[in-house]
């Protein structure tokens, strides 16, 4: 029990722990972007007429959101090669995060999409627009505000999810993290310091996002 | 079709390891969603109805399990122990760490049901002379209970896939037997197929069951 605390070890190596959180940021940024696209396109199939198309929505969010992220990461960096689709540690990662981020976008905006008013929609229908211009102009952003709060959090996921990239040994702050714990052996400190620099950065990010909330007032 | 055969050859040679790794998941599933839960219900009543100052330390706890990833705490908790004097082997301390990660989760579920439960009741037992333990174990409780169920199973899924990180730290569960039989036999397409199947048995049921357990509590 004769540990002392130095955290000059792991001072030393802030930077790099620090450029890991960017990196770690980064990820999630581009995962959730293409996610929500993902989600955004199947949550409108998932209430649409095709029943094809619901079918294979349903199927694509039960097995995303059921598949340990680290397989499925697993899978898309050391399996896709063998079928010829060649991917860096960095572009599988992102897309492995953007398939799984994607599942659960589309539910958050599939319950969205339910909760927009009909009223709102035969309105937008009887003065003539086109049902793709209600979905793109009316639908689509009062869906999208009553999605904020859940988007937010699932970014926030993903940023903390963003951590299994150290797995295929993309450097971001668990990563960086481990390292650090390796060479220098500051095991308490190292672990304080990145798992508070984590809960700093999603603190800050949903504080970010409670701030866009009141900017945009529910509708 | 030859492939196929491969496929099963190897798969037959790799049964025991796979059925042990399997399990252990499992058990490791399970572990922690029983710790947690138990962690969890005093989470949660300590967070609805402590005063200010004793239930600081349960708001601190679960914000910190809840800012950090999961892969952090597990890291963590396979590394700390050892230099405060405290030897874990991994599967313990991964079991550790699920087990704090599902208590702050199960907690703040816990503190949303009761929570969701109207303060007319809370008054309407105290009016008719219910102490605290007898209004919680005879109103409170069976209320939150049927609230916080469904959240609850989905936390059990989230736990096996959580198992899957213990793979990083060395518990041989299902991921690293499937690394272990990949590195063999290079089959790494069909067993990180065959272990997402597995994964995805055990969820999807458990899932299932959550949905048809909330369409019941919802049906009532």
């Amino acid at each position: 029990m004769a540990y002392s605390l130095h955290f000059g070890a792991v001072w030393a190596s802030f930077d790099k722990l620090l450029e890991g959180l960017a990196l770690g940021l980064g990820l999630a940024v581009a995962a959730v972007a293409i996610g929500t696209v993902l989600g955004l396109v199947a949550a409108f199939a998932s209430v649409g007429p095709s029943r094809v198309a619901r079918a294979f929505v349903s199927a694509y969010v039960s097995l995303f959101r059921n598949l340990p992220l680290l397989v499925l990461v697993l899978l898309v960096y050391f399996a896709l090669p063998a079928t010829g689709i060649m991917l860096d540690k960095y572009q599988s990662f992102v897309g492995a995060l953007a398939l799984y981020s994607g599942a659960y976008l589309t539910e958050i905006f599939r319950a969205g999409l339910i909760s927009v008013p009909v009223g709102l929609r035969e309105a937008a229908r009887s003065i003539g627009l086109t049902r793709l211009q209600t979905n793109l102009s009316v639908v689509a952003p009062v869906m999208l505000r009553n999605a904020l709060p859940s988007l937010g959090n699932t970014f926030i996921g993903m940023f903390k999810d963003s951590s299994i990239a150290a797995a295929i040994a993309v450097p971001e702050l668990t990563f960086e993290a481990r390292k650090i714990n390796v060479d220098t052996f500051r095991v308490i400190e190292t672990w304080m310091v990145a798992s508070g620099l984590y809960i700093v950065a999603c603190a800050i990010i949903a504080a970010l996002l409670r701030r866009l909330e009141r900017r945009f007032p529910k509708f | 079709m030859e492939l196929f055969d491969s496929f099963l050859q190897q798969l037959w040679i790799a049964r025991e390891a796979l059925w042990h790794g399997f399990m252990l998941t499992v058990g490791i599933s399970v572990a922690s969603i029983v710790f947690g839960t138990l962690l969890g219900c005093v989470v949660a009543l300590q967070l609805t109805y402590a005063p200010l100052l004793l239930r600081l330390p349960f708001r601190i706890y679960v914000d910190l399990m809840r800012g950090t990833p999961v892969l952090v705490l597990i890291l963590a908790s396979f590394y700390i122990p050892a230099v405060i004097g405290l030897s874990l082997s991994a599967t313990e301390a991964g079991i550790l760490a699920l087990s704090l990660f599902a208590g702050a989760h199960i907690g703040e579920l816990g503190r949303g049901a009761l929570q969701a439960i109207p303060p007319g009741q809370i008054e309407a037992g105290r009016s008719i002379g219910l102490t605290f333990p007898k209004l919680l174990a005879y109103v409170l409780v069976p209320q939150a209970l049927r609230a916080a169920l469904p959240p609850w199973i989905n936390t059990g899924v989230e736990l096996i896939k959580g198992s899957s990180l213990l793979s990083i730290i060395g518990v041989g569960e299902l991921l690293l037997k499937t690394q272990e039989i990949i590195g063999r036999n290079f089959m790494t397409i069909e067993f990180y197929v065959f272990a997402g199947v597995l994964y995805l048995i055990v969820n999807i049921a458990l899932d299932q069951f959550g949905k048809s357990v909330e369409r019941r509590m919802s049906a009532r």
